[in-house]
């Protein structure tokens, strides 16, 4: 199983890099270099930090290249600030846009009772069918660290709950996220990446 | 709902995990990469690695010792002590590290948190803070003073203003260990706690006092922690993180489990 993970430099990969070579994948690591994006058979977005660090994925040509692997069917995983990434924006850096493949903006978590950022463990309501999720059980717990989270749509694969409820994973054919980090939420997390990995590209039909 | 953490620590010498009560009377608890998967394996929802006696000369294991403890680890794993610089906490995060603690060199250097949470990420910088109360003070709690060398030290400071300084300058969380309760079993200061954890909207993580069940319950509730920490009682089969996070859920504290 090759999977490209894109460093756009905002943190260490290390972790993810771990998990993937733990599950029997072979991750190539694409920085500016496009060959591992066109050539991909399936691409993950790992991240940790601020939204504005996306515009290395527009500075280097990287978004459209990801754009155009997604419409080919390649199987697409985001983490965290990969995983808001997808949407149109986040008001963490109102100036850069996201792909916009979800039409909707990511918000920080309103001020209130509750700290902001989010950190540790929380459990998932997850949609049924959902392919990445699958075999996850109800209620099971993941790690999340964050400030900023995605709203409840159609696209929605979980739910979690602090101060209001967030989408934890969207889901739409081969493009995912997931706002968790699967490789710090022990076994739970190591099934949803071996679930990742197992997904193959399927021509699309539009 | 997000749960209450139970984290492990070990507390490591070169090379080898060791516990000892306020820092002295040292004794070897065992190997780090081992203990920290069998806490992983056990339910402790984090673990925390932190080189007691971090050395120039002792850089090279501990980051054979990171490397080893991270290889199987998959729950967030911290390493501390030692790191004095962005150089230092870059190692530690190349090792394996996902978060890196740092203590003394941050005191000396605030802007070492600005520069290490720039790179990495405000997630991955703990400040972590060895307080004492000040019994001379007309507020004990309120005047709490961070010290540094394992506690031998006094820096002037006052616990809750590091705090807030440290969350402005984009540390992710607080670790507070209270020097007058480390390692006496006899439980958190659940006051101490509850003052920093107020003052911060970041997560506090309590340790030091950790001996019973009930002591953990408080130091959620009364102490307002996120997270607490554990070594001893952990180290010797006293308890595992799973039995005591199944004696906090029965007592009403939101855990991880099954874990």
């Amino acid at each position: 199983m090759r999977v490209t993970v894109i460093d756009y430099k905002a943190g260490n990969l290390t972790s993810v890099l771990k998990a993937l070579r733990h599950l029997g994948a072979e991750p190539v690591v694409s920085d500016a270099d496009l060959a591992p994006v066109e050539f991909a058979e399936s691409i993950l977005l790992p991240g940790v930090g601020h939204f504005a660090a996306t515009n290395y994925l527009d500075k280097t040509g990287l978004t459209p290249a990801i754009r155009a692997a997604i419409a080919r069917g390649v199987p697409f995983l985001g983490i965290c600030v990969g995983m808001q990434w997808l949407f149109a924006g986040s008001t963490e850096a109102p100036g850069q846009p996201g792909l916009a493949h979800f039409p909707d903006q990511c918000a920080r978590f309103p001020e209130g009772s509750e700290k902001v950022p989010h950190v540790g463990w929380n459990s998932l309501q997850v949609r049924i069918g959902s392919r990445l999720l699958a075999g996850v059980d109800p209620g099971e717990f993941v790690y999340f660290t964050h400030s900023y989270k995605a709203p409840v749509t159609a696209d929605t694969a979980a739910v979690t709950k602090y101060i209001e409820s967030f989408a934890s994973a969207v889901e739409h054919d081969n493009v995912m996220g997931v706002q968790f980090h699967p490789e710090k939420s022990g076994e739970a997390g190591l099934k949803i990446l071996q679930n990742f990995l197992a997904l193959k590209t399927e021509a699309t039909t539009c | 709902m997000l749960t209450k953490r139970i984290i492990a620590c070990l507390d490591v010498h070169a090379g080898r995990v060791v516990k000892g009560v306020q820092f002295v009377d040292i004794v070897d608890a065992g190997d780090p990469a081992e203990l920290a998967a069998r806490h992983a394996r056990e339910g402790a929802d984090e673990i925390v690695l932190l080189d007691i006696t971090a050395t120039h000369e002792g850089r090279a294991t501990l980051l054979d010792t990171v490397r080893r403890a991270a290889r199987e680890l998959f729950v967030p794993f911290c390493v501390g002590g030692g790191i004095r610089t962005a150089h230092d906490a870059e190692q530690v995060f190349d090792a394996g590290a996902d978060k890196v603690s740092v203590n003394s060199a941050a005191l000396a250097d605030p802007a070492l948190i600005d520069s290490i949470g720039r790179s990495f990420g405000a997630q991955a910088v703990v400040v972590a803070i060895d307080a004492r109360r000040d019994p001379a003070a007309v507020d004990p709690v309120g005047d709490a003073q961070v010290l540094v060398q394992g506690g031998r030290k006094t820096t002037g400071r006052r616990v809750v203003e590091w705090a807030r300084e440290a969350e402005s300058r984009g540390a992710g969380e607080i670790l507070l260990t209270s020097m007058d309760a480390d390692g006496t079993r006899a439980g958190f200061d659940c006051e101490l706690t509850s003052a920093v954890s107020q003052a911060v909207n970041i997560p506090v993580i309590a340790s030091g006092g950790a001996g019973t069940v009930a002591h953990f319950t408080d130091v959620f509730e009364r102490g307002r922690a996120d997270a607490a920490l554990a070594a001893s009682i952990f180290h010797f089969g006293v308890s595992s993180a799973r039995s005591l996070k199944q004696e906090l859920a029965r007592a009403g504290v939101p855990v991880r489990l099954p874990c």
